[in-house]
């Protein structure tokens, strides 16, 4: 499948696995993703979202498959690649004990970066993040959604081609996913830098993928546009009110090719179909050639925790609570 | 890539400097320890002779044996640092940088040889302004030299160990069947000549007993052997210390 904004694939993927003694962390995956693409890996937890950045990113070696980045193999210059890229890792990688203007320049020397280029780097991040206020803080006085901005910035300062994020809300507030999330569409717009993000919040992925991988037990279930991937549900659902009765407004419908299915339950015309927002108007004409009285119109659009379910056969949700629990517990004993 | 870039071994130098130097606990624990050794030891033995001992005051022959212990226990505790960094993360943000494996034990080490040196320095100090003399000041230079060997071995062995640690429940036990025997067998607190022979030759083998001897030798004038043949013995077990470190590091590092 050819990725959207264009015909040119920064990142390439092929028959990808990782297995861990018998544990299959990644499945024989294949995709590529677009130049300047949000791309988005939508899974629930321990689909294998992490162990593919990871590859991706030189941290871990695959058990067998081929990965590039940027045209270099990730078995390939190592070196090349990571100056290629910027990451977010899912749990926090940054030195408490530094403000967040010493954490960016860390970062900007250890990738090399010119006195000259460096700070203006530096600052034009922060600026993006809006941060320059707090640069000069300890990181450990942050926030939460401080850290993750502060780290998005420093993924950003060496310019690189493609930004991983992985799970870049994780444990943030609504309001603060919502703010993180315009970041997200400000950089990949005006860096003109390639995202490749994972997430179990399908809003996110909805929101600002250009194209999402639906991905379970380490397989690739679906791949499209967010639009798409919703309309292989069959499309939208538009509830009719019609409390005189529809029999004559359904009969008319039944026929038309668009109307991928119908029904009438207590005063209610249930129809479904693709784009059901621009069919709205012609279903209200008919109404009116049949001269059925239409009450309300409401439009329910599937999302991709429908798709998910489809895909497979159980909510992402569902699969949440329990391992959030199981996370909780380990980190509970990891820490002292 | 097996270059070695200095702008990363500078700035993974600079980090642990800015923090060493905010860490004020932790800066005023490490000088204590070393310093409540060498004071209640040299008073309590004060007028112990042991045989084969230089003829010096006990706390004279107790502080090349000190300086030893301090640079020894915070060398080794850089390898408990990479254990640290691994714990919050931030060892991620090393690992992907584009720089070579080599650059970033070599930024390891000369974290590591400042913070212990700060150390040993300022215990050295303090002896001075308590009336410690070195038999030449120009001694000193030798001394230094080789507490920058001991401070090299021992961080290029804990990082050999961390590379291979998951946790620090590890550390501690290597802390305690390693470090602690390394220690005692060094003859930092007392001579050995006592001891079953193969204990001695077991001793033969721990760097940290040329570094104090040696250091016996610059600072008062009297060693078990020569203070060249401490040196180049410390300088060949630092460099195998070192590739040892790069090779486990380079090793571990996919994470
Ligand atoms: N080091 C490891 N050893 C064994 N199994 C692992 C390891 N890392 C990850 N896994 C397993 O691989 C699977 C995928 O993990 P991960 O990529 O972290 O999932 P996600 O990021 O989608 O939550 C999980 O079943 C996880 O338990
Ligand atoms: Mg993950």
């Amino acid at each position: 499948m050819l990725p959207l904004k264009t015909v040119k694939s920064v990142i390439k993927v092929k028959k990808l696995a990782k297995y861990y003694d018998k544990n299959v962390a990644v499945d024989q995956v294949s995709f590529e993703v677009g130049d300047g693409e949000i791309f988005g890996l939508l899974g629930p937890n321990g689909a294998g979202k992490t162990t593919i950045i990871s590859i991706l990113a030189t941290l871990l070696r695959p058990t067998s498959g081929y990965a590039e980045v940027a045209g270099i193999s990730v078995g390939g210059n190592r070196d090349a690649l990571r100056r290629q890229i910027g990451i977010v890792f899912q749990e926090p990688a940054l030195d408490t004990k530094l403000t967040g203007r010493e954490n960016l320049q860390f970062h900007a020397m250890m990738y090399g970066l010119a006195k000259h280029e460096r700070r203006e780097r530096i600052e034009r991040m922060l600026e993006l993040v809006d941060l320059q206020d707090k640069a000069d803080l300890l990181v450990e006085k942050y926030s939460g959604g401080m850290k993750r901005r502060l780290e998005i910035a420093r993924g950003l300062v060496q310019h690189p081609r493609v930004l991983f994020l992985d799970e870049p809300t994780l444990g943030l507030d609504a309001q603060t996913r919502r703010h993180i999330w315009d970041y997200i569409r400000r950089l990949n717009r005006e860096e003109r830098v390639t995202v490749m993000l994972t997430t179990h919040y399908m809003e996110e992925a909805d929101f600002l993928c250009d194209r999402v991988v639906i991905i379970d037990k380490g397989r690739i279930a679906a791949m499209d546009t967010p639009a798409r991937l919703k309309d292989i549900l069959g499309g939208d659902i538009v509830n009719l009110a019609v409390p005189e009765g529809g029999e004559p407004l359904m009969n008319v419908l039944k026929d038309r090719p668009w109307i991928k299915a119908s029904r009438l339950h207590d005063g209610q015309l249930s129809l479904t179909m693709v784009q059901g927002d621009k069919r709205i108007p012609e279903l209200m004409q008919t109404a009116v050639q049949t001269g059925t009285r239409v009450t309300a119109v409401n439009l329910h659009k599937p999302s991709l925790e429908d798709v998910f379910l489809h895909f497979a056969g159980r909510s992402i949700s569902e699969e949440e609570t329990g391992h959030d629990a199981q996370f909780r517990f380990v980190r509970h004993g990891g820490r002292r | 890539m097996k270059a070695i870039q200095g702008i990363a071994i500078y700035v993974l130098w600079l980090r642990e400097l800015k923090r060493l130097l905010r860490a004020r606990s932790r800066l005023i624990g490490t000088l204590l320890m070393p310093l409540f050794f060498l004071a209640f030891m040299g008073l309590g033995f004060q007028r112990m002779r042991f045989p084969g001992m230089p003829g010096t005051e006990y706390s004279d022959f107790l502080l090349p044996g000190i300086l030893g212990m301090s640079i020894l226990f915070s060398s080794a505790f850089t390898g408990l640092s990479v254990l640290w960094d691994r714990e919050f993360g931030f060892l991620k943000e090393i690992m992907v940088a584009p720089v070579s494996r080599v650059s970033i034990v070599l930024g390891r080490i000369a974290g590591g040889i400042t913070t212990s040196l700060f150390q040993a320095l300022a215990i050295l100090a303090v002896s001075l302004a308590f009336g410690f003399r070195p038999r030449q000041w120009v001694m000193m230079f030798p001394a230094l030299l080789l507490m920058v060997l001991i401070s090299i071995t021992f961080i290029g062995l804990g990082l050999s160990f961390a590379s291979n640690m998951r946790d620090m429940q590890g550390f501690n036990l290597v802390m305690n069947f390693v470090i602690f025997p390394l220690f005692f067998l060094s003859g930092a607190l007392f001579p050995l000549d006592d001891f079953p022979s193969w204990v001695r030759a077991v001793a033969r083998l721990d760097p940290l007993a040329y570094g104090v001897d040696g250091l016996r030798a610059a600072l008062l004038g009297s060693s078990d052997m020569s203070l060249a043949f401490n040196l180049i013995a410390l300088a060949i077990f630092s460099l195998l210390a070192v590739a040892l470190g790069v090779w486990f590091f380079e090793k571990s590092d996919s994470l």
